[in-house]
């Protein structure tokens, strides 16, 4: 029997170090030594108790969820929710990678953040992220995974308004706070039926009596099942709640890396993967699900072709490959899901984190020279990898990886997705994932052409500028052991899961070790006909299909890469506005603009009308107009006290005469 | 004495009454208009009297209470009088409004 090794340490060490060093941000101002040991050391604190965690459940051999009750929380009337935190296979998974990709990315930062006056305040705020993430995926119930939940989601809006000086950057943080914000919407009424229905809030009792209580394809699973999805949608940046993502980018970039690509936007993953056993009687919300994400993989990776910031192309990317995550929870590949959430993490933190070590590497090189322009564009990059050898050749790993090329992790995660969409029955999602995943290869490429390469076809690269080549450095040890460390799992990360269509070992540990927890969906699954077929929709097996895809992987990498590195580029402040269908993707298909005119104006006039007519006009109205009522009275009434005697005598006359008038008559 | 004379009598009352009332109203010297109601109150005492020929004697007891709280009246009116007067060097009414306060 598995007892998890100290289980409260976990949130507790991320949690006092969120503590410590918010503190210290008030306390020692500049004194940049606390956050610097503390920040990293927390987590990575944390990131070791899990690991005994996990060598505790392996050599245990459980299976079953342990839950830790710590201490009551909300009791009334029927409803009992207590602080219980839930380690099984599934949330150690999560636990693992949460904070061992925190960790590396802690590690980075202090290189990163290095000259920032925000050090200490920084590291409070990535540790609080920390902890409420691993609120967030230790929770055992719906209400206390709320909690992490909405506690993401402020340590979001916290980080991208990091630099709160520029308005455009604290915009970005409130925008991303609100689209969140419909997505909690769809949380909190999943919790409302699921409470009315289960009588209970506690992930075990709830998922055990569902196959019980709900009819597979009734009304109620699919209702609980899409309001969870909403919550998903806004969470993890999914159609059409994406649009906060991109601008998320105006944060730090390990805080992009951390909680915008690894970590917190893979929460509406998690939360499919975790309720497996509604989603899996809910066909319908399962095709929703499924579609939605398929779509947001295409579209997302269509505008990634023609941005120029080199951290919108990583955002929109980070949406397209999200859209992978949900198109393989949708299908019922939950494990698949979760394998392509891990890799991704890898990949994805390394991508992020090596585009802040060229942001980081240009912008010192500019200083010297007095140049100014946006070092996030990469027309202004160019020719990098001469000085940032570790940079560049780790992001060349996470590219491939991305791109699904063969032997890199992403190969195995992401073709499985395609490959368990085409064999689940969807053949339809399965070309559109298909499609999306060569347009990724597309546009990685695309970057790190722009970035990396192009020699003497980069007149306008950083290292042109006269002093600022010798001001251009190689990212400091603090910030190149992370990238390496994430280079290697971007390689091997994904040699635990490899399917048995290919002549190689087959192995399945992720998805044997994740069995336990999804077995109750695929029992359901399997009960009502999901058997999965043996070939795509196209025929050929496994094999084919993975050598079809690494190859045109591969041969897409390689063609863009030699067209965009032959071509000149004008530098970022004198090139035009991109034109015809460029433009276009360039603009994100106007989604931005639709939602302005659509939705933000309609509702800024109808709350401009409630301010001005209902505000203002009505109640103010009353209010003010009882006022100025009574004032007038009483104006009356004070004409009558003059204090001039013969005004009082004829008043006293006329109602001497109008007592004897009625008095007579 | 004749019901005749009885009216003559209440008519130079009413006269005498209504003369004071206008002189109180429209008159602005303070003492003036003291002097108004006292002939006010002598229009009433000649009521009084008058009245007093046909219903006895209680009319004419009334005259002489009537005639003691205004020679009280007087003195304190006419106190106030040079009060304001030391004051203001002045006793148009208009141009007071103490009364106000």
């Amino acid at each position: 029997m598995y007892h998890p090794v100290l289980p409260w340490l976990i949130l507790a060490l991320p949690l006092a170090g969120a503590a410590l060093n918010g503190l210290g941000a008030f306390v020692w101002r500049d004194d940049r030594k606390l956050a610097t040991l503390l920040g990293p050391a927390a987590v990575g604190g944390a990131f070791v108790v899990v690991a005994i965690n996990f060598f505790a459940m392996l050599s245990a051999g459980a299976t079953g969820p342990s839950v830790v009750h710590l201490w009551s929380w909300l009791v009334s009337g029927g409803l009992d929710v207590g602080i219980d935190l839930q380690f099984d296979r599934l949330s150690m998974v999560m636990m693992l990678v949460v904070t061992g990709v925190s960790t590396l990315i802690h590690v980075y930062s202090i290189g990163y953040m290095r000259g920032d006056p925000g050090f200490n305040r920084f590291f409070a705020y990535l540790n609080l992220f920390v902890f409420f993430m691993l609120v967030l995926v230790m929770g055992a119930s719906f209400p206390l995974m709320f909690v992490g939940w909405e506690g993401v989601g402020l340590c979001s809006y916290l980080l991208i308004g990091f630099w709160y000086e520029s308005e455009e950057y604290s915009n970005a943080g409130k925008k991303a706070f609100i689209v969140n914000r419909i997505g909690d919407f769809g949380f909190l009424v999943a919790m409302f039926l699921i409470f009315r229905i289960f009588g209970t809030l506690d992930f075990v009792p709830v998922f055990g009596a569902a196959p019980g209580t709900l009819q597979f394809g009734g009304a109620w699973a699919t209702l609980i099942t899409l309001f969870l999805f909403l919550a998903c949608v806004g969470k993890s940046a999914q159609i059409p709640l994406y649009v906060w993502l991109p601008d998320a980018m105006a944060g730090p970039t390990p805080v992009s890396a951390l909680i915008h690509a690894a970590t917190m936007v893979t929460a509406g993953v998690y939360l499919v993967a975790r309720s497996s056993v509604l989603f899996a009687l809910a066909p319908l919300s399962q095709a929703v699900v499924a579609s939605v994400g398929a779509a947001t993989a295409l579209f997302a990776a269509v505008i990634a072709t023609q941005q120029w910031d080199i951290k919108k192309v990583l955002a929109y990317s980070t949406i397209s490959q999200l859209g992978y995550m949900f198109l393989a929870v949708g299908v019922g590949a939950f494990a698949t899901g979760i394998f392509h959430l891990m890799t991704h993490a890898f990949f994805k933190a390394l991508l992020f984190l090596g585009a802040g070590a060229v942001i980081h590497a240009v912008e010192h090189a500019w200083h010297g020279t007095g140049r100014h322009g946006d070092p996030n564009d990469m027309r202004n990059h160019g020719d990098l990898r001469r000085w940032m050898p570790v940079t560049w050749i780790t992001m060349w790993s996470a590219t491939l990886a991305i791109s699904g090329v063969f032997p890199f992790a992403g190969f195995f995660s992401k073709d499985e997705v395609i490959w368990k969409a085409g064999v689940l029955g969807y053949p339809l999602l399965w070309g559109v994932a298909l499609v999306a995943a060569f347009l990724t290869a597309g546009y990685m490429a695309r970057l790190m052409a722009l970035t990396f390469h192009g020699g003497e076809n980069r007149t306008f690269d950083p290292g042109a500028e006269s002093g600022a080549r010798e001001g251009l450095h190689a990212a400091p040890a603090v910030m190149a052991i992370p990238l390496a460390i994430l280079g290697v799992l971007s390689l091997v990360g994904g040699w635990i899961q490899i399917p048995e269509g290919l002549p190689l070992p087959h192995v399945a540990a992720l998805e044997g070790w994740l069995e336990p927890a999804f077995e109750p969906a695929h029992e359901i699954l399997a009960a009502h006909g999901g058997v999965a077929a043996s070939t795509s929709p196209l025929g050929g097996g496994e094999l084919t299909w993975g050598l079809v895809s690494t190859v045109v992987a591969l041969a897409v990498v390689v063609w863009i890469f030699r067209v965009v590195v032959r071509r000149r580029y004008v530098r970022a402040d004198e090139a035009p506005e991109p034109a015809g269908l460029a433009r276009v993707l360039y603009r994100k298909f106007y989604v931005d603009e639709l939602y302005d005119r659509v939705i933000v104006r309609p509702l800024m006039a109808l709350w401009r009308g409630c301010w001005k007519i209902v505000d203002d006009g009505l109640i103010d109205g009353t209010v003010n107009g009882l006022a100025s009522g009574t004032r007038a009275v009483g104006w009356v009434g004070s004409q009558f006290q003059s204090g001039r005697l013969g005004a009082y005598i004829l008043l006293f006359m006329v109602g001497v005469l109008v007592i004897l008038g009625t008095l007579a008559f | 004495m004749s019901p005749v004379l009885i009216r003559i009598a209440l008519l130079v009352s009413a006269a005498l009454f209504a003369i004071g009332v206008v002189g109180v109203i429209l008159r602005r010297n303070a003492i003036v208009i003291f002097l108004c109601v006292e002939l006010m109150l002598n229009a009433v005492n000649l009521s009084f009297v008058a009245f007093s020929r046909l219903l006895g004697i209680d009319g004419q007891v009334a005259v002489f209470f009537v005639m003691a709280v205004a020679a009280a009246e007087a003195a304190v009116g006419l106190a106030i009088i040079i009060a304001i007067f030391r004051h203001y060097e002045d006793v148009d009414v208009e141009r007071f409004d103490l009364l106000k306060w």
